[in-house]
């Protein structure tokens, strides 16, 4: 299964911890996140279901490009990390 | 007497112990960018509203008077099926105000210029649509931000009648609590847009309105343009000059005499610093017609200070005045302004300073 990680920074807001879950693409994954943590969504994605501008989310260590569907593929096994992005000073 | 500040790196309450000695008794967000403060005079409730940057706005209540605080889900636009880039989420958490009587009612103004209402403490939020669809809000745009925001919403005790002051969207009045909105701006003009615009009232940037408290007709109104003054509730709009500049941000009325106002001054209008560099307070006692500089123990050169449209605030029973600036420094004065002390320059940029009225 894929396993999501989170920039530790986010630990100062609320408790997020890595996980491994079902899903084949990063919204999928995510989905089931935030179905278990149900407040982390708002933190990661704005009101529309985007990408928050300056969080970036790396599969296997590429930066994804669908920012607004997440609809970027992850394989099995795939490393998620969630970060922050530095453009966000 | 207690005064809440929101900080670029956190939220403080300073208690006052004697002329010019506030300490600081609580804090809380350290590091976080606090853009509102609510200390909510009907339950004892305090809202802090924060930019936490990368991940979004959030709201945060206090049940403790800022001892601890638990997470309220903040102000959200409806998920749009299609979703777009143009589809709207929320940037900024503006203002945040008692919406009547009740308490747990609140309306908090946002950018990109949804006014969202909760009746339940925060628990939920739902957009204005009365507001929001105004076909004249095509027309709005930001004012020093990307988008245009809602940054001064008046209440009237009852709850009926509200004012709202949008950059750059103009002055909307309801007199049925939000059910029903018209925009009031005769009288306001804005020189800096192209010929035929400069009247329309959904191009108007009010920086910040204020009312008296005792005399809620007369309604003072820091613009982009300069600075104008309402006696009929804000229907109409009344220019003035105010030496040494009419630009700035912040503005207060005095709580009981609709005579008396305070606004801060700055070099109109890219250049945003205190003219020739001394900061003053601009006060008039006579309703607009003459102002003066004052300001005792003000810096008197040198100063880049600017005082944000939340960062002046008067006490509503005292008349103390509670001024900070981007600058980091908190000014109290005790006089209506004559003279002002410094309790600390050591604070980070200032976007809210509220005293509390419970």
């Amino acid at each position: 299964m894929p396993s999501v990680h989170f920039t530790p920074n986010l630990r100062r807001h609320l408790r997020v911890e890595s996980t491994e879950v079902e899903g084949h693409t990063v919204s999928d994954a995510l989905s089931r996140v935030f179905r278990d943590n149900p407040d982390l969504r708002s933190y990661v994605l704005d009101d529309q279901g985007r990408l928050r501008t300056h969080v970036v989310i790396y599969v296997d260590g590429r930066a994804v490009r669908d920012r607004k569907g997440l609809g970027d593929a992850v394989g099995e096994g795939a490393e998620i990390h969630v970060m922050q992005a530095l453009s966000g000073g | 007497m207690l005064l809440h500040l929101g900080t670029r790196k956190g939220y403080l309450a300073l208690r006052r112990f004697g002329r010019g000695d506030w300490r600081c008794e609580r804090s809380a967000f350290i590091g976080d960018p606090v853009s509102q403060l609510l200390p909510d005079p009907r339950d004892g409730r305090l809202y802090a509203a924060l930019n936490l940057g990368h991940f979004g706005v959030k709201l945060r209540v206090s049940e403790d008077r800022g001892a601890s605080f638990t997470e309220l889900p903040a102000p959200a636009y409806a998920k749009q099926e299609a979703s777009s880039e143009e589809a709207p989420s929320v940037d900024l958490l503006w203002c945040l105000e008692p919406a009547g009587p009740d308490p747990g009612s609140l309306w908090c103004g946002t950018i990109p210029g949804g006014l969202f209402r909760s009746d339940d403490g925060g628990r939920s939020w739902g957009l204005n649509e009365a507001l929001w669809n105004q076909p004249s809000r095509e027309r709005w745009f930001g004012g020093g931000y990307p988008h245009p925001g809602i940054h001064s919403v008046l209440v009237a005790p009852d709850g009926d009648r509200v004012v709202a002051g949008i950059s750059c969207g103009g002055v909307w009045i309801s007199e049925d609590g939000g059910g029903s909105w018209r925009v009031r701006t005769e009288g306001m003009f804005a020189e800096y847009m192209p010929p035929g615009l400069r009247e329309d009232p959904a191009i108007q940037d009010p920086h910040r309105l204020a009312w008296c408290d005792g005399d809620r007709r007369r309604i003072w109104c820091q613009h982009h343009n300069g600075f104008f003054r309402s006696d009929d509730g804000g229907e109409t709009w009344t220019s003035l000059e105010v030496p040494p500049s009419s630009f700035g941000f912040a503005v207060a009325a005095h709580p009981g005499d609709p005579q008396v106002a305070w606004s801060v001054p700055l070099v109109k209008d890219e250049c945003r610093v205190p003219v020739d560099r001394r900061m003053v307070v601009a006060r008039t006692r006579d309703g607009g017609a003459n102002w003066e500089s004052v300001g005792r123990g003000l810096p008197e050169g040198d100063s880049f200070a600017v005082v944000y449209r939340h960062g002046l605030d008067v006490h509503p029973g005292e008349a103390v005045l509670a001024m900070a600036t981007t600058t980091g420094a908190l000014w109290i004065s005790e006089d209506l302004g004559d003279s002002w002390d410094l309790v600390t320059a050591e604070l980070a940029p200032v976007y809210c300073v509220r005293f509390d009225r419970s």
